[in-house]
């Protein structure tokens, strides 16, 4: 016979979910659930204007990598894809670096603030944080284009006399894509930092460690799970990036969530934008494992 | 320390690097606001103060309606986030652990950590199944878009505060013989409000700011401001697109702000 906390523990159980099951009914309608359906669509055949045909295929997933020729009907390596494939992983990269880079003294530099300034600088990241990526992807456009702020100023003073392409660069992206993702690098950098005992410094110092040693060897392993979720925070949103490179890249250098567009659109092959669909959260859910793992190593006592 | 003028924290550079940092964040950010006020054409060269950008893009129909639906859209999401993540917050925490309780925060959470394109055509799929099915083409499947990335946003601040707020109150309330429902009106309600206004805040600044799942979601005719202002920039910048963005931002900023004071740790 059940005793009375049982039951008690039991209806708590039931409570719980069933106040849950609103947020739970919409995300699996608007959110979780049509995922599903994008995994079906990227077993099935492209239709003639768009959409799907109702026949099970395995060239979506084969587009990924494979062009079947026009003449022949053989599989070919399709360069162009692997070309925007590279191009994602190499700026997300570059991003992440370029990012943790700058970010890491930011961070360090807010961390050892008074605690009552450290509060205003912390709201400064904030901000850009919060505001709208594609008002931010703006800004950095109007300073970096042709007719932008930085191109105008150097050729009234003389120094250059056509302006310099930037915009439309794979440059461009990069520059954009460190610009509107930094904050998500120093946030937890911070968080990191704030929790490092500064005592540990003064300790390597007395032990005659300089500078660097002690950077080296005494901040950054002990700060490390910051550092991996800070480059997880932004190489994910990085590599499925959309407004920033179609923005900033013009329509020559796209990346995967360009890609991806494309075949819902001129592309007209659902399938495949399907399949990559499918490539690009297997890549981001094996990321955030990683991550998982690097954050429960990294925490004391297992 | 002091007197041989050496600080354990201090790194060489790192405190330069970070005004860089900090400069080079809010320059573009400045300009961009400084001039949507420009008489001039140009998006660089200054010609006097004016509010004519503002004039013309408050002028413009698309401009006028697009900010319509943008806060009709955002205001029904923050509702219906708030409202279903406030009863997830109570029923994920102030009890004991339960079997499936990490599934819950994983499908809660789940709008973080998917690439918002992915969703995006995931949503483009479905909800253009259910068009075609049913023939209802309004605002219905971006309110339930937007909706549903926003539960973690409004979630997160709610849990915060309720894991924050110990059961004794309510175990008082509960000694004297109030109903479940009557110490939830009176008792928790009123503490959690704060939390519950500030996820709120949080959802609405996050649907606004949303252009990736509501460009491809959306019907014909359908432009919130930003996927507006994306279309507008295929062509050319124009300095109306800068008034469009400073309005945005400062409704953002009011938002923020609003939201940092009410999270604010009471020391």
């Amino acid at each position: 016979m059940p005793s009375n906390e049982d039951r008690q523990r039991a209806a708590s159980t039931r409570t719980g979910w069933a106040l849950s099951a609103p947020a739970l009914l919409l995300l699996g309608f608007a959110a979780s659930g049509p995922l599903l359906i994008v995994l079906v669509y990227s077993f099935l055949t492209p239709g003639d204007y768009g959409n799907v045909v109702w026949k099970f295929s395995l060239d979506g997933w084969r587009g990924i990598l494979f062009t079947r020729d026009i003449f022949d009907g053989t599989l070919q390596l399709a360069d162009a894809h692997l070309s925007i494939f590279w191009r994602s992983v190499k700026l997300s990269l570059l991003t992440t670096a370029i990012t943790f880079a700058v970010g890491f003294p930011t961070a360090w530099f807010i961390a050892t603030r008074s605690p009552k300034s450290r509060a205003l600088w912390l709201f400064l990241i904030t901000i850009p944080f919060w505001t709208n990526l594609l008002i931010r992807t703006v800004a950095i456009n109007e300073v970096i284009r042709n007719e932008g702020i930085i191109n105008t100023l150097l050729i009234r003073i003389g120094l250059i006399g056509e302006p310099l392409r930037i915009i439309y660069t794979d440059t461009a992206v990069l520059i954009g894509m460190a610009y509107v993702y930094l904050p998500l690098m120093v946030l937890p950098l911070f968080a990191a930092i704030d929790r490092f005992d500064m005592k540990l410094l003064e300790a390597g110092y007395d032990l005659y460690a300089s500078r660097w040693q002690v950077l080296r060897r005494v901040i950054l392993p002990i700060v490390k799970p910051g550092i991996v979720a800070g480059s997880i925070l932004v190489f994910v949103p990085s590599l499925g990036a959309y407004v920033t490179p179609r923005v900033l890249g013009g329509g020559k250098n796209m990346m995967i969530g360009n890609f991806i567009e494309l075949q819902f659109g001129a592309g007209r092959n659902w399938p495949l934008g399907a399949a990559l669909s499918m490539t690009l959260l297997i890549i981001v859910t094996v990321a955030l494992l990683f991550y998982v793992r690097a954050a429960n190593r990294g925490s004391p006592h297992g | 320390m002091a007197e041989r003028a050496f600080s354990a924290t201090r790194l060489p550079g790192f405190a330069t690097i970070a005004v860089v940092v900090f400069l080079v964040l809010y320059l573009p950010i400045f300009t961009l606001v400084i001039f949507s006020f420009n008489d001039a054409n140009s998006v660089a060269i200054w010609g006097g103060f004016s509010l004519r950008w503002y004039q013309i893009a408050w002028a413009n129909d698309d401009v006028k309606e697009a900010a319509v639906r943008s806060l009709i859209i955002a205001t029904s999401a923050a509702l219906i986030a708030t409202t279903v993540a406030t009863m997830a917050a109570l029923g994920t925490t102030r009890r004991a652990a339960f079997k499936g309780q990490t599934l819950i925060y994983v499908i809660i959470n789940q709008p973080l950590m998917v690439p918002e394109i992915v969703t995006a055509v995931a949503l483009l799929i479905f909800f253009g199944f259910i068009k075609v099915t049913t023939g209802y083409q309004g605002l219905g499947y971006l309110i339930a878009a937007h909706s549903a990335f926003c539960v973690p946003f409004a979630y997160l601040p709610i849990r915060a505060r309720l894991e924050g707020m110990d059961l004794s109150l309510e175990t008082a309330a509960a000694d004297l013989y109030a109903t479940p429902w009557q110490t939830f009106r009176k008792v928790t309600l009123p503490i959690l409000l704060p939390g519950i206004i500030a996820g709120a805040m949080l959802a609405f600044v996050i649907s606004l700011d949303d252009v990736v799942i509501t460009e491809f979601v959306k019907s014909g005719g359908q432009d919130t401001l930003p996927t507006y202002m994306l279309g507008q920039i295929r062509r050319a910048v124009t300095p109306d697109v800068n008034a469009i963005s400073t309005a945005l931002l400062v409704l953002t900023v009011l938002l923020l702000t609003a939201f940092f004071l009410l999270t604010r740790r009471r020391d």
